[in-house]
């Protein structure tokens, strides 16, 4: 329901990337989410990380499901492709969609509701399978479209606005994820932009199934007093791990002067993921370790957040399937139609 | 039966399921055809892997009637469990068949029915001390003492047991030892039956092939890249043909890599999910399944119908509702394929008669779901499916390319062309769209499934909906030009009556024609072969006072289709009905034909 456009005129001194793209360029239509939902400072960390990371704009897919999360993607990159597919079957059409072209970057954009609920089984298929893609998850444990019912992220004894209290486990996508083999697993809070930007540019540059938990308070439903992912909960609740800056192939690698606290992760791409720890102990390379973690500190009532763990040289489908350079989509007639010679042969084989 | 009955009879293995006799089954079908002779085979089989009944029916035709003609002549009789329904079925004078090691009494066979005793198990237990070589070994037997008895040339199984062991030669010997022990049985004990086979010139270059492969292979040619499925009776062997024929076809010859991707999928809905995605993104994609799973598709079918994105779907149809009989064959998908998912909605359908029509619709899918954007349903059967048909070899022209349908490209975006994804630019009602990534800063849209104008804007206006619906209607319209048409076959003399029939039903269908024109009843027919129905399916019921509709489901669903697409009167289309699993027969067909034909005529005469 987008009735505002929004000016085409720019401000003649906005800064330009390296491509020559404003941050402007970046952007959608104007959002019809709620003010104040965090859904929209997720859009705009995306917008940024785009940016930043000098993507051209068109070369990147952008897939949801059904939900509030999933309306996003008309609200950044507008010269991107986008998908609003059916209710929690993103990953299948994202996997269809990097199937048919391996050149561009796939951003899938769910919800706790379209990911956890009805499209648990497909989330959890598209990440063991590694395809490679960026697959954010906008959790904000509730149902915001359908005006505040639980849903399956919401913590066992958390408060409804109508005070019901929720009796079901809940399931946590980190966990799963960890689990399931993804390559690159965080976490973070929509309303931390200095620590969700790295992880999105992080993931955005990873090859192999991304995937990032960012909790996302709905300010209809899910932001009062015993609900566990309202703002005041997660900011009082939040323990970071590590600090994550990307460092592209072309920039220069800065000499940290603090050893023993930062970490130099090199991807197959050649960026560099640069992390400052803050939990002393924490090890991104160990899924095993990670798990145990996550664990441990939900016991005792804190949301780990940050990059929890990246594979840097990790494989995706297409390397498992061996499939050519040349996308699938650009393969013509010669490449394709094995043509009347092979036909003989074969039908000799059937007499 | 007294007379010789020469290359014109039905055989019937009763076997036991996971006994090794497949293969054997096989090869004597492939005997026949190498005989020069035409032959249909049909496996008849349960739900299951091991222990179960299965049967292998073979018809063999000089004349080249390939339908199930109804009735067996000689039944293999090699499964104690069903030996009294096996027995049942040979026609009065026919033969039966059968293990004669153990005694049997008299009341265990029929006086009107002739037994051929060989005693398999004890020349397999005398020969031969390993349990399985004496299972596998039996059905080399039995095969080598029918080439015998019905008098099949006996190199023609020694060629065949070289081809089939090529690789693993050290197999040939003790299978043309086991070949030879049954003959000799049988030229020392036994006279030979009276039905026999003799070498005629009848096949021609034909191939025998079933359905599925076929249609992996149409896919191939038509330039799919992605298969994504998930295994169900009986459309699997489609997905693994496809496989098989791109390992072959379509690795790239420089550096070995795979000019596809076949996934396996958790279920049938991410199935069709990665489909519409692979589709949506510029590559040519299809799954392969049966009934259940289109159920299971609905919401995607929806999809791509509404946001207009090519699919093409395989339905190999078995026996419904529900999980139904999944090893029998039924025509009974037809209205759910049509309509598929909630809402307004028509899917164009593809319906193949044979082997090499699913060779040809298989491949032409890719450029209709291309062309009309939407989803295009090819309608196999598992009679078609999964048997082996003796067909007109595979053919190719090779000055035809590719159709990608109306894709604005790069070039045409930069010089300024109008681009809106759901605007009706030539009048067919088939917008332009454009591939993901295509241009910096034109031609990126937003699709959806929820109501947008022509440039893809979302909008809730009921008049930007219903010029969208009506445009949707208009594509339909040019889909029936661009399905295969109907191919009509006239009677000898002039008739008020027609038949129209489709898919597998066709070989049954044109034997009892001439069994009905043998007895003197002429009727015009039309085999339907595309949905949305071309005008000519409309004319021809114009054209006649009454036409019989056959088909193998219960509730007449070609006939449904036909009244609601043509608002024809329900009275004018007459159903012929068969639905109990196995393949519609020609005596079935000739039979409810003949017998309303010849009420309406005692009805005329009354008048």
């Amino acid at each position: 329901m987008t009735y505002i456009l929004k000016p085409r005129l720019h401000h003649p001194g906005l800064t330009t990337n390296a491509l020559g793209f404003t941050r402007r360029d970046y952007e959608g239509k104007v959002s019809t989410l709620c003010a104040g939902c965090g859904h929209d400072s997720i859009s705009a960390a995306i917008i940024q990380s785009c940016f930043e990371l000098e993507i051209e704009p068109h070369r990147i897919a952008k897939l949801s499901g059904i939900g509030c999360s999933s309306k996003t993607p008309d609200y950044f990159v507008g010269a991107a492709h986008g998908f609003n597919t059916v209710h929690g079957r993103m990953p299948s059409v994202l996997t269809g969609a990097n199937l048919a072209n391996r050149d561009l970057l796939y951003l899938g954009v769910s919800g706790d509701g379209d990911s956890a609920s009805i499209g648990l089984g497909q989330f959890a298929h598209s990440i063991r399978r590694g395809v490679n893609m960026t697959y954010i998850v906008e959790n904000n444990g509730v149902y915001g479209l359908t005006k505040g019912q639980f849903s399956a992220t919401s913590d066992r004894g958390s408060k409804s606005k109508k005070g019901v209290v929720n009796h079901d486990s809940a399931i946590d996508m980190v966990g799963l994820a960890l689990q399931l083999g993804a390559t690159f697993v965080a976490r973070s809070f929509s309303g931390d932009k200095t620590q969700l930007v790295p992880l999105i540019k992080a993931a955005m540059t990873h090859r192999g199934a991304a995937f990032i938990d960012v909790i996302s308070p709905c300010v209809q439903f899910n932001n009062h007093v015993g609900s566990t992912k309202s703002f005041d909960y997660v900011r009082e609740h939040n323990e970071a791990v590590n600090r994550l800056d990307v460092i592209g192939q072309h920039d220069p690698i800065e000499i940290d002067h603090a050893p023993g606290t930062v970490e130099i992760v090199t991807q197959h791409d050649g960026s560099t993921l640069k992390l400052r720890k803050l939990a002393p102990h924490y090890d991104p390379s160990d899924r095993g370790k990670a798990m145990g973690y996550l664990q441990e500190r939900a016991a005792v009532g804190e949301i780990v957040t940050g990059l929890l763990y990246v594979e840097p040289d990790a494989k995706d489908l297409h390397d498992s399937l061996d499939t050519v350079e040349t996308p699938l989509n650009a393969l013509d007639n010669a490449a394709l139609v094995p043509g009347a010679g092979a036909l003989e042969k074969l039908n000799a084989g059937w007499r | 039966m007294s007379t010789v009955r020469v290359n014109d009879f039905v055989v019937k293995f009763a076997n036991v399921n996971g006994s090794g006799s497949a293969s054997a089954n096989g090869m004597f079908a492939k005997s026949i055809m190498r005989m020069g002779v035409p032959v249909a085979a049909r496996n008849i089989f349960p739900s299951n892997i091991q222990g179960l009944p299965t049967w292998y029916e073979v018809r063999i035709s000089e004349a080249g009637h390939m339908g199930r003609r109804g009735g067996v002549d000689l039944m293999v009789a090699m499964n104690p469990q069903t030996w009294d329904k096996d027995l049942a079925e040979i026609e009065p004078g026919g033969y039966l068949f059968y293990d004669s090691t153990k005694p049997m009494t008299p009341d265990r066979f029929r006086p009107d029915v002739n037994v051929v005793g060989v005693p398999l198990t004890a020349m397999c237990n005398a020969a031969y001390t390993d349990p399985r070589q004496r299972q596998l070994f039996k059905n080399i037997i039995y095969v080598g003492a029918l080439a015998a008895l019905l008098d099949i040339e006996i190199e023609v199984f020694e060629t065949l047991i070289s081809e089939q062991f090529q690789g693993k030669t050290r197999l040939i010997a003790p299978n043309i030892e086991a070949l030879h022990m049954g003959r000799d049985y049988v030229l020392q004990n036994l006279e030979p039956l009276r039905l026999k086979m003799k070498r005629a010139d009848k096949v021609g270059d034909q191939i025998f092939i079933d359905g599925n492969t076929a249609a992996g292979l149409g896919a191939v040619y038509g330039g799919a890249t992605v298969c994504a499925w998930y295994p169900i009776t009986p459309s699997t062997s489609l997905a693994e043909a496809f496989t098989d024929f791109c390992q072959d076809l379509r690795v790239e010859p420089e550096t070995g890599k795979a000019k596809y991707a076949i996934v396996q999928c958790e279920d049938e809905i991410a199935s069709i999910g990665v489909v519409v995605g692979a589709g949506w993104n510029g590559a040519r994609a299809f799954t392969c399944t049966s009934g259940p799973g289109v159920s299971l598709m609905q919401e995607f079918v929806g999809l791509s119908y509404f946001a207009e994105i090519p699919a093409v779907i395989f339905d190999v149809q078995r026996g419904g509702p529900s999980t139904g009989m999944p090893t029998r064959t039924q025509q009974a998908d037809l209205i759910g394929a049509a309509y598929a998912s909630h809402g307004d909605t028509k899917h164009p359908m593809l319906l193949p008669c044979d082997p090499r029509e699913c060779f040809e619709m298989g491949a032409l899918a890719f450029d209709l779901s291309d062309r009309l954007q939407t989803t295009v349903f090819v309608m196999l059967d598992l009679d078609i499916g999964m048997n082996e048909w003796l067909c007109q070899p595979l053919a190719w022209d090779d000055s035809k390319v590719i159709d990608r349908g109306k894709v604005m490209t790069h070039e045409e975006l930069e010089a300024g062309k109008d681009f809106g994804r759901y605007l009706d630019v030539d009048g067919d009602g088939i917008p332009y769209r454009t591939y993901p990534g295509v241009h910096p800063s034109k031609g990126s849209y937003f699709t959806r499934g929820t109501s947008r104008d022509r440039y893809a804007r979302y909008s809730e206006e009921g008049s930007v909906y219903v010029d969208n619906m009506e445009r949707l209607l208009r594509k339909f319209e040019t889909a029936k030009a661009l399905v295969p048409a109907p191919v009509r076959r006239d009677a000898k003399h002039p008739t008020k009556t027609g038949v129209i029939y489709f898919g597998s039903t066709t070989p049954a269908m044109h034997e009892a024609l001439e069994m009905l024109e043998a007895q003197g009843s002429h009727l015009d027919a039309l085999r339907v072969r595309g949905f949305p129905f071309s005008d000519e399916v409309m004319d021809f019921i114009a054209a006649h006072e009454q036409v019989f509709v056959v088909e193998q489901n219960r509730d007449a669903q070609l006939r449904v289709l036909i009244m609601n697409e043509g608002g024809i009167d329900p009275a004018k289309l007459l159903p012929v009905l068969h639905f109990d699993g196995t393949p519609i027969t020609a005596r079935f067909i000739a039979g409810d034909i003949a017998k309303r034909m010849a009420v309406a005529k005692i009805t005329e005469a009354a008048e």
